[in-house]
């Protein structure tokens, strides 16, 4: 195809948050000073920025774009917002990463926020309609619904979500930008939780997040010149299919793993589990994390729940460690949550993830999802060219 | 008649909340006090209102400068039939204003009886609001300047407390439209029927019409059809805690996707007159509708599913929604 080869330079993040202290502007700018700083890169070396957000509703600016670009360096050149809901931050970063294998830039900022203090996006979320009825009350109600059938489809034990969400709290500890540090949580805690939208506790959804990251991409040539490891992205594939219709596939739906089919066909991946050393997936309620290994092909269909009971999953001997970094049940900057995946796979395979380092990860996969599970945006990145 | 499409107002409104960092937060502590603030560029030029990076070199700005309150406009328009949230109820004139002071104007309100009294070049003045709370609308707006008015800048009092926070109330105001297959089931609503619509590829039935088969990407068939007000449950949340936003409904409470006899695709509906504990997936269900006088053109008509005590539905794949083919079951 001619496409032109694209590597990660630099990540940068803000310490996600109930409240981050600054503004707006502010906050990206941390995260994209930060990036740039990793990347070695100035804003005079960027070409395009290319920013990623969820619903305007959620923080009520509108066309945040037009007021962020200064913040962002982009005087006098190319600014563009990408929207597909909670996988914007993961769209955006292919968008960007479209813009060099086209061969249309060399090097491009790309960053995703939110600053859920600023707002309530459950509010956001559940807006009356006239006319119409709606008991429904935020994501968790809208994905409690399919959650149970993924349990009576697979009959798994019932506190699987427990174990998730205390893997991935305790994951968190080892990131110093995870918003929930808990320290002492144990599995009884979890469990004992209130139950919110059952069968999701509340210890098994993710908090409302302020926080920003953004991500530097070179081209090959931008890449070569760089001193310092460099993440060189493999495949990015993005789909999307409506949220309703007759035959739909809830647990696991077509769009999702037609993503997964595209971006492991590009990276020439055979065995996903075998030849994948780290996962950053998109799993705002604990039982996501063994429907999407289902769904992406690391598990069988109905034995993802085997992965997380046998501790496959964990950084502590796992041998296909899942959201090292907390992942979103740790922290959830909605607009930031897909870029975090992409940019935390990135840091895996540059070996610079710190203290929640997979040893000697090679092949990484950053992953979202968003609206009624129906866009999709994956990349694989890998330590080698 | 039957093809006239509903109307009905719809609002939106929000009170935002907005950590403002030192930059915005020093400008509403600024006009708290009755002082205004620009912000000094890298080129000695001095920005008002400010902003935090500089739009010329993104540079960071952070040395605040106060300028005057008397200033010059650059330019301006008039408003004859001011809307509701603006500055004043009567027509003015929307002025850029360059204080003095400043280099870059500010947009504002000046009030003044009529257009006649607007020029470019001419001086004004603020008009402080009595009770200033360090927010944009401490400033009520400006009138034409008085000879005496200096507009010297007033000096900041030391040990205020600064502002990090402001609340931005956002309030829209649409006309919501549901169309011509939501018109025709809404007005059937009324007469206690539920009308679904078909999709001319695949049969698929819709509840509520959707105008257009999701699938197929084509409109639906004209002539709707008629569905019986039961079916079952494929799943259900139970909500447990009371949600913020839904005061209307008390926990616990179940949300249940209601898939209608005859229809192919689900809906969510509220679970009536049973115990959250004894739903089960698969449970027939009849609508609870509204007492027939209080009937509306609206779906709220249904204000539940109640079980019928008919044996389940047999549900033999989990992870797909919906019938397959129309009346088919699963």
């Amino acid at each position: 195809m001619g496409k032109e080869r694209a590597a990660v330079l630099g990540v940068g993040q803000t310490k996600y948050d109930t409240t981050y202290p600054g503004s707006m502007a502010g906050m990206l700018r941390e995260a994209a000073a930060n990036a740039l700083e990793m990347s070695g890169k100035g804003w005079d070396d960027i070409d395009a920025v290319i920013m990623g957000k969820a619903p305007d509703f959620f923080e009520g600016v509108m066309m945040p774009e037009v007021y962020l670009a200064e913040a962002l360096g982009c005087v006098g050149k190319p600014i563009m917002r990408v929207h597909t809901a909670g996988s914007v931050g993961g769209s955006t970063a292919c968008v960007a990463t479209s813009m060099i294998q086209s061969g249309v830039h060399e090097t491009v900022l790309t960053i995703g926020w939110e600053k859920q203090s600023e707002s309530n996006a459950m509010w956001a979320l559940s807006l009356p309609q006239p006319f119409a009825t709606s008991v429904n009350a935020g994501a968790g109600g809208y994905f409690s619904p399919i959650i149970r059938r993924y349990m009576m489809m697979t009959e798994a034990p019932e506190l699987i979500g427990c174990m998730v969400a205390l893997k991935d709290r305790k994951h968190a500890l080892n990131n110093p930008y995870a918003h929930l540090h808990q320290p002492d949580l144990t599995f009884e805690q979890v469990v004992e939780s209130p139950m919110l939208w059952d069968p999701i506790r509340y210890s098994e959804t993710c908090p409302s997040s302020d926080g920003a990251c953004a991500i530097v991409l070179g081209s090959e040539k931008v890449a070569e010149a760089h001193d310092g490891p460099v993440a060189w992205i493999k495949g990015i594939a993005m789909r999307s299919e409506s949220g309703s219709f007759a035959g739909r596939n809830m647990v696991s739906p077509a769009a999702s793993e037609a993503c997964a089919d595209d971006v492991f066909a590009q990276a020439g991946i055979q065995d996903r589990r075998k030849e994948i050393d780290a996962v950053e997936m998109y799993v705002p309620f604990s039982w996501y994390e063994p429907m999407w290994l289902e769904s992406l092909g690391f598990a069988e269909k109905g034995q993802g729940w085997r992965m997380v009971e046998e501790g496959a999953t964990s950084i502590d001997g796992g041998d296909l460690p899942v959201n090292c970094s907390g992942g979103v049940l740790s922290s959830n900057p909605i607009g930031a949550s897909g870029m975090i995946r992409f940019g935390e796979a990135a840091l895996q395979v540059m070996g610079l993830a710190g203290d929640h380092q997979v040893d000697g990860a090679k092949t990484a996969v950053g992953h979202a999802y968003g609206g009624a599970a129906q866009y999709y945006a994956m990349w694989v990145v890998g330590a080698d060219k | 008649m039957a093809d006239e499409v509903l109307t009905a107002p719809l609002v939106l409104e929000y009170p935002f909340t907005r950590t403002t960092g030192p930059v915005i937060g020093g400008f509403l502590t600024g006009l708290r006090e009755g002082v205004i603030h620009g912000v000094r560029r890298s080129d000695g030029t001095v920005m008002c209102p400010p902003l935090e990076y500089d739009p010329i070199t993104a540079a960071p700005l952070s040395e605040l400068v106060a300028v005057g309150t008397v200033g010059t406009v650059t330019t301006w328009t008039w408003n004859g039939e001011p809307r509701a949230q603006q500055p004043f109820a009567q027509p003015f004139a929307w002025a850029m204003i360059t204080l003095d002071g400043a280099d870059t104007p500010m947009l504002h309100a000046v009030f003044v009886d009529s257009a006649d009294d607007m020029a470019t070049g001419m001086r004004v003045e603020v008009v402080w609001r009595e009770e200033r709370e360090g927010h944009i609308t401490d400033i009520a707006g400006f009138i034409p300047a008085v000879a005496s008015s200096t507009g010297e800048p007033a000096a900041m009092p030391s040990d205020v407390e600064q502002i990090q926070s402001v609340r931005t109330p956002i309030r829209m105001e649409y006309t919501y439209t549901p169309g011509r297959a939501l018109s025709q089931y809404l007005r059937a609503m009324k007469d206690k029927r539920i009308l679904g619509d078909k999709c001319p590829e695949t049969g698929e039935v819709s509840v509520p019409p959707r105008g257009v088969s999701s699938v197929a990407g084509k409109p639906t068939l004209p002539e709707l059809v008629d569905l019986p007000d039961t079916g079952y449950i494929e799943s259900f949340n139970i909500t447990r805690v009371p949600i913020k936003m839904r005061p209307d409904l008390t926990p616990p409470y179940v949300s249940a996707w209601i898939v209608l006899d005859g229809a192919s695709v689900g809906f969510m509906g509220l679970g009536m007159n049973v115990e959250p504990e004894d739903v089960r997936v698969g449970m027939r269900v009849r609508a609870v509708w509204k007492p027939d006088d209080e009937l509306e053109m609206s779906a709220q008509n249904i204000l539940g599913w109640e079980p019928t005590g008919e044996p389940d539905e047999v549900i033999t794949d989990y992870a797909r929604v919906g019938r397959l083919e129309q009346g088919g079951g699963q």
